[in-house]
This record gives C-alpha cells, sequence and structure tokens, in this order.
C-alpha cells in the first residue's frame, strides 16, 4: 500500500486517536445499557458492605447466667473467664434457688449458678448451652483449685495469680494464616469485580470492531485514519471508561466499608487492594482487549463474536475460576501462586491475592512487569492482525491470513 | 490544471484481475461519469484512490503527487457499502468525521449545519441514523462525504436509491462542487444520469477503460448513423455502396441508416441525394447514439472473459 505518509497531516496522529477515543467515551455514557451496568455495580457493591456492616456490627448475644445468694462472690471471676475464651456472660442474681429455675425454665436465663463450694453446682433446662460449657468447665476447675489451695494453707489468689501469668512458649514452625474475613470478602470482591470489569469492556471491545466492520463505517473511517490509529482510540477509550467503571465500584465498596467501620478489626489493607486492583485492571484490559480486538476484526457479523473470541474467553473464565473458588482459602496454594506470576492469569489472580494479604510487593511487581513485557507483542500482533482484516468482508479470515497481510478484499 | 491521475492500475483478487492498467485522470472541476457493469473494476479503482485497498501496480496521483494520507484526508468518499455508525445521531456522526478529517470543533459543526440543510435532512440531526429512511441515509452519507470540505470528490453510486427530487439535489451539489474547482468522479448505473450531468465519462469494461472523454465526443465517435424521414428504403437505398438498413430503429416510418466501415466521409451526403431522387424527405439528422447505446456497444463488444470480482 502507498503509506508514504508526510508531515503535512493537519490532525496529529494522537489527536486522531483521541477523537476515536473521545468517541467512544461519550457512547458509553450516553449508552442506557452501560450505565445501567454501573449503576447495577455500583448498588450490589454498596449492599454487600451494608449487610455485611449490619451482621458484622452485631454483638453477639451475651449469656445470661443466674447466680443464687451465696454463689454470687463468683460472678466477677465467671464473667472474667468467660471472657477469656470468648464469651460474653451476664450476671444476675436472683435471691433462691427456685425463683432461679423459674427463670431458667422461661429461657430468661442461660444457666443458674446454685453453690460453688466444694463444687460448683449449675441448673439448666436440659443441657448446657455450647458457649457456656468451656465458662463453667473451667470456672469449675478454678474454683476447685482453690478449694484444694486453702486446702492446702496457700494462698488462693496468689496461686491463681501464678497461674494465669502461666503461658506456654511457643516456637512456629510456618506463618500462622493471616487470613480474616474482611480479607476474604475482599478477594472475592476483588476477583469478581476484575472479571466483570475486564469481562465488560473486552466484549465491547470486540463488538464494537465489528459493529464497525458490518456497519461498513470503517472503510469510511480507514479512508483518514490509519488502523492503528483506530484500532488504539477504540482501546483506550474503552479502557479509559472501564476503568471509570472499576473506580467508581472500588470507591464505592471502600467508602462502605469504611462507613460501617468494617475494616476497623481487619488487617485488610484496603487502599492497597483498591490500587493494586485498577492497575491490573489497566494491565489485563491492555492484554486482553488487544486480543479480542485482533480476533473481533477476521469476522464481518455480531454473531461470529462469540465463537471467534472464543479462546479469549477461555483464558479470561478459567483464571477466574481457579481466583475465586481456591485463592480465598489457600492463598499460598503453588497453582495459584505460580499461575499470578504468569501472563492472562496474573490480572484475575493476582489482586485476590492482593486482598488477602498472601502476596509481597516484590512480587506484585514482578508479575505485572511479566505481563507488561508482553504487551508491546500483543500491539504488534493486533495491529497486524486488525490492520490486515479489518478491511476484509464477507467470511471469517483465517488468523494465519491476517498475520501473514494477505490482499483485503 | 490539477487532475486526479489513476495510472496503470493492476489489481488481482486470487486469480481473478479486476484491474488491468485502468488509466484515466479527472480534472479539477469537472463532473466525471465512471460507468461499467458490475465487476468492472469501479469501486475496486476507487477504493484504491481512497487507500482502503492496496493496488498491485500503477500509481494514483493528484496534481503531479503521489496520492498520500494527506491528500487522502482531503477526499470526500461516498462508498459502495454505505457505512455510518447505526446508533450515532446523524449530527453527531457528521461533526465527528469532519473533525477525523482535520476541522476543529467550531468549523465541523458548522460545516454539519450547512450540509444537513442543504440536503435536507436538518430536521433529523438528533436522530440516529438507523431510525431514517433509506433515502434519507443516502443523504447523510454524502453530507459525510462533504462535511469536512472536500478538495476531491469520489462517490461510489452516490444516486442509487434515490427519489427524482433527492436526484436533483444531489446533482445540483455535484455541479456547485465541480464549479468550485474540486474534480467529482462518480460511478452510477443510471447512464440518462451520467449523461446528464456529466462533463466526461469513462466506461470501463473488465479492469480496463475502453472509452474516456467527453459526452458529445464520446457520441460522435464510433458508428454514423442517420435517421431519414422520407421515401420507404425498399428502392432507393440500395443503389448506395457503404450503408445499411438499421432494423428496428425506425419509427413512424422513418428509416436508420448506417455506414458500414470504410465507407467514405461523404458517404451521407449520397444517402441524402439517394432518398431525394425518389421522393420529398422531411427530415434528414445525425443520429448520435445515446450513452446508453455506447455503452452497450463498448462494452458487450468481444468482451474478454468478464472480471468475476466485485467492483
Amino acid at each position: 500500500m502507498t503509506t508514504d505518509h508526510t508531515a503535512s497531516s493537519d490532525l496529529g496522529r494522537w489527536a486522531a486517536v483521541r477523537l476515536v477515543a473521545g468517541r467512544e467515551i461519550s457512547t458509553r455514557l450516553t449508552s442506557k445499557g452501560f450505565l445501567w451496568t454501573t449503576a447495577a455495580l455500583v448498588a450490589a457493591v454498596v449492599l454487600a458492605g451494608v449487610v455485611a456492616g449490619l451482621l458484622g456490627n452485631r454483638e453477639p448475644e451475651p449469656q445470661v447466667v443466674g447466680v443464687v445468694g451465696d454463689a454470687s462472690a463468683a460472678s466477677d471471676q465467671l464473667v472474667a473467664t468467660a471472657a477469656a475464651v470468648g464469651v460474653t456472660v451476664e450476671t444476675r442474681e436472683v435471691e433462691d434457688q427456685a425463683a432461679g429455675e423459674e427463670l431458667v425454665e422461661s429461657g430468661e436465663v442461660d444457666a443458674l449458678v446454685t453453690g460453688t463450694t466444694p463444687t460448683l453446682t449449675v441448673v439448666v433446662q436440659d443441657s448446657v448451652p455450647t458457649a457456656l460449657e468451656p465458662v463453667l468447665g473451667s470456672l469449675a476447675q478454678q474454683l476447685a483449685l482453690s478449694g484444694a489451695v486453702t486446702d492446702l494453707g496457700g494462698d488462693p489468689a496468689e496461686v491463681a495469680g501464678a497461674v494465669a501469668g502461666a503461658t506456654p512458649e511457643v516456637t512456629t514452625l510456618g506463618d500462622a494464616p493471616q487470613v480474616d474475613g474482611a480479607q476474604v470478602i475482599a478477594g472475592y470482591l476483588a476477583g469478581i469485580l476484575l472479571f466483570i470489569g475486564l469481562m465488560t469492556a473486552g466484549q465491547l471491545v470486540a463488538q464494537g470492531v465489528v459493529e464497525e466492520k458490518t456497519s461498513r463505517v470503517v472503510e469510511l473511517l480507514l479512508a483518514t485514519l490509519r488502523p492503528s490509529q483506530l484500532m488504539a482510540g477504540k482501546v483506550l477509550g474503552i479502557g479509559t471508561i472501564g476503568l471509570g467503571q472499576v473506580a467508581l465500584v472500588v470507591l464505592a465498596g471502600g467508602g462502605t466499608a469504611w462507613a460501617f467501620g468494617l475494616l476497623s478489626t481487619s488487617t485488610l489493607d484496603l487502599g492497597a487492594t483498591a490500587a493494586w486492583a485498577l492497575v491490573w485492571f489497566v494491565i489485563g484490559f491492555a492484554m486482553y482487549a488487544l486480543l479480542l480486538a485482533a480476533l473481533a476484526a477476521l469476522v464481518s457479523r455480531q454473531e461470529d463474536v462469540g465463537s471467534v473470541t472464543s479462546p479469549v474467553i477461555t483464558l479470561m473464565i478459567v483464571p477466574y475460576i481457579i481466583a475465586i473458588s481456591v485463592t480465598p482459602w489457600d492463598p499460598d496454594n503453588p497453582l495459584v501462586t505460580w499461575l499470578s506470576f504468569v501472563p492472562f492469569c496474573a490480572p484475575m489472580i493476582m489482586p485476590v491475592r492482593v486482598a488477602l494479604g498472601a502476596v509481597e510487593t516484590w512480587e506484585i511487581l514482578l508479575a505485572a512487569g511479566l505481563s507488561i513485557a508482553l504487551i508491546p507483542l500483543l500491539v504488534w500482533f493486533a495491529g497486524r492482525v486488525y490492520a490486515n482484516a479489518v478491511l476484509h468482508s464477507g467470511g471469517r479470515m483465517r488468523l494465519k491470513d491476517a498475520l501473514a497481510g494477505s490482499k483485503a478484499s | 490544471m490539477a487532475s486526479l491521475a489513476f495510472d496503470a492500475l493492476t489489481k488481482s483478487y486470487g486469480s481473478v484481475q479486476a484491474l488491468r492498467g485502468m488509466t484515466f485522470d479527472v480534472r479539477a472541476g469537472e463532473i466525471f461519469g465512471f460507468v461499467g457493469s458490475n465487476g468492472a473494476g469501479k469501486s475496486t479503482t476507487m477504493r484504491i484512490a481512497l487507500g482502503v485497498l492496496a493496488a498491485d501496480s500503477g500509481t494514483v496521483t493528484w496534481d503531479g503527487r503521489a496520492v498520500d494520507h494527506a491528500v487522502r484526508r482531503r477526499i470526500g468518499y461516498m462508498p459502495e457499502e454505505r457505512g455510518l455508525y447505526p446508533r450515532m445521531k446523524v449530527g453527531e456522526q457528521l461533526v465527528y468525521l469532519a473533525r477525523l478529517h482535520g476541522l476543529d470543533g467550531r468549523a465541523a459543526r458548522a460545516s454539519m449545519e450547512h450540509w444537513t440543510e442543504v440536503l435536507g435532512v436538518a430536521a433529523r440531526r438528533d436522530d440516529e441514523v438507523l431510525k431514517l429512511s433509506l433515502g434519507n441515509q443516502q443523504r447523510v452519507q454524502l453530507a459525510a462525504a462533504l462535511v469536512h470540505r472536500p478538495d476531491i470528490l469520489v462517490l461510489d453510486e452516490p444516486f442509487s436509491g434515490l427519489d427524482p427530487v433527492a436526484v436533483d439535489v444531489m446533482s445540483g451539489v455535484l455541479r456547485e462542487q465541480a464549479s468550485a474547482g474540486v474534480p467529482v468522479i462518480f460511478s452510477s448505473h443510471q447512464l440518462e444520469l451520467v449523461e446528464r450531468i456529466s462533463d466526461r465519462v469513462g466506461i470501463v469494461r473488465a479492469g480496463e477503460m475502453v472509452a474516456v472523454g467527453g459526452i458529445d465526443e464520446l457520441r460522435s465517435t464510433g458508428v454514423r448513423r442517420w435517421v431519414v424521414d422520407g421515401p420507404p428504403p425498399g428502392g432507393w437505398l440500395g443503389s448506395v455502396p457503404g450503408v445499411r438498413r438499421v432494423d428496428g430503429h425506425d419509427a413512424d416510418g422513418r428509416v436508420v441508416v448506417e455506414a458500414t466501415p470504410g465507407a467514405p466521409d461523404d458517404v451521407d451526403q449520397e444517402v441524402l441525394g439517394a432518398a431525394l431522387a425518389v421522393g420529398p424527405v422531411r427530415e434528414f439528422a445525425v443520429l448520435r447514439p445515446t450513452l446508453t447505446e455506447l455503452y452497450r456497444h463498448v462494452v458487450t463488444a468481444d468482451a474478454p472473459e468478464q472480471a468475476g470480482a466485485r467492483a
């Protein structure tokens, strides 16, 4: 082709790309479908945050233990023991055993302590509530110990102090898993959001390429644009709008989590998780979108987009499934670890591992570097295939022909 | 004077030779009608000029300079396969296309407003293209070719599917553009129309230009014919050597006479004399072939195998 381009063009190379990208962006911003999808994603993540907030902030109901008369001296010890094993206990003094038993039967108290000497005696309706079992068991042992110490002439308080202070010396052979609930949820959300975001934006690229072929407007456009400008503008425009969509959802999710104080007890690094999710969206989008643009250019009808792009879609779905089915529960699984470095898998898996706090920064950078290193090759590949195929009409063009640069017809 | 020159273009699709040395030029300020049967290579030629197709060999030049990307941006193009974004509003779409060709936002908008007004689709600016009738889509398509104020117009079948009023509007626009010095090349199968509005015509057959010239020039070359309204031809015509009667061309008792190859230049005088010798002659006129007749003659004459490719 006579593509000897002189510099006398009054519209710069990038100005044309910007115009194309601008059209893509304004088209999406006025597309009801796109706006509704974005609104639905934001609503879903806010709703999930609200539900988690309401469930998470609710204190477990305290166990109410009735204490009869002379046993009331053990009330403080009971509460302290319960707190030590993570159970909230509320004590309630009752006048006598009969009144206490009535309360047990009516369910107002979960258990009734009737005596502490010589042994702890407890009345319950049918069985000791599960939450109270360790509390009462531990209390009974302490009381027995105190009794024995007193019998031997010792000071129960002194012994109790020594006992309380005794802790095992622990040597850890591996890192304890530090996954908490918020991290698992963040991992899921990161995985799902990236998948939906990348899939949506990727499909928009593929459909956009074919739309221009189907409507034949591509011939009009290519009379003034170079194929590379058209493709670059499309990918950049849709990438920008897709990034905006994902960023909006991340902000909404992060904002909700912050508003409900969901993260106060978590080790989740929300800022890093959100930032890396956006970075991985950009990397992933660049890779998938270039491939999708190239493959979509091979066909001329929307019906054929699905079949021609299915290899790339598979390449997105498989790592995604691994990312959300294995990673949250086993972020250091060897398969997950390896795949999180592999280009085309990394964008789906790495953000989940980041959310779970399972990776060092250098690992993320390495994975990102490996993926980014591949992008120039993808640009070359996509540019070539797209340029050779986009004016081809009729049936599906073979990838080999498009890559070889056979004549368009 | 500047001209858009096509020089010895060749192009083949696989084993099909679509263009075989296509050569002609279109001068600034003229309307050039490009005719030929389907698959003869008209669209292929135009697409090569626009750079959406690469020629195997040959060149396209404008004002002596190879048509490169910068020149192409100054071409207004209407592809054979109409193409606009179906879901984009008419006005936005035209502004976008104008800006792609280098107009700034304000100029693009002004130009869009001008052309939608001229072409009668101003009321549809805020409608999506797919909501327009085919005829109106066609008008928008022409506006798309004109909106960036091109220096050259290349229109592939701009009249197909237009109603007579739209045809008049479109012809008027082409004439106006040509008057402003723009070379206009358009293809069409509506030969009467081509004959009416073109300054020059090129007839293409199987990837080659077989006849090119002004309408009158073309019509006065080739076979010489006369119409004679006079005595029945039975007796007198046979006495003139080098002419023969054309069957099926006489109406109302008139006779059409054709010179056979090798007839002397003044054979018309002999025909007239022979007729007058027999009876009164009420009409004797040179019968110029219409473009349609010329076209049939040229296109069917010992045609080599028709190029089967899409033209």
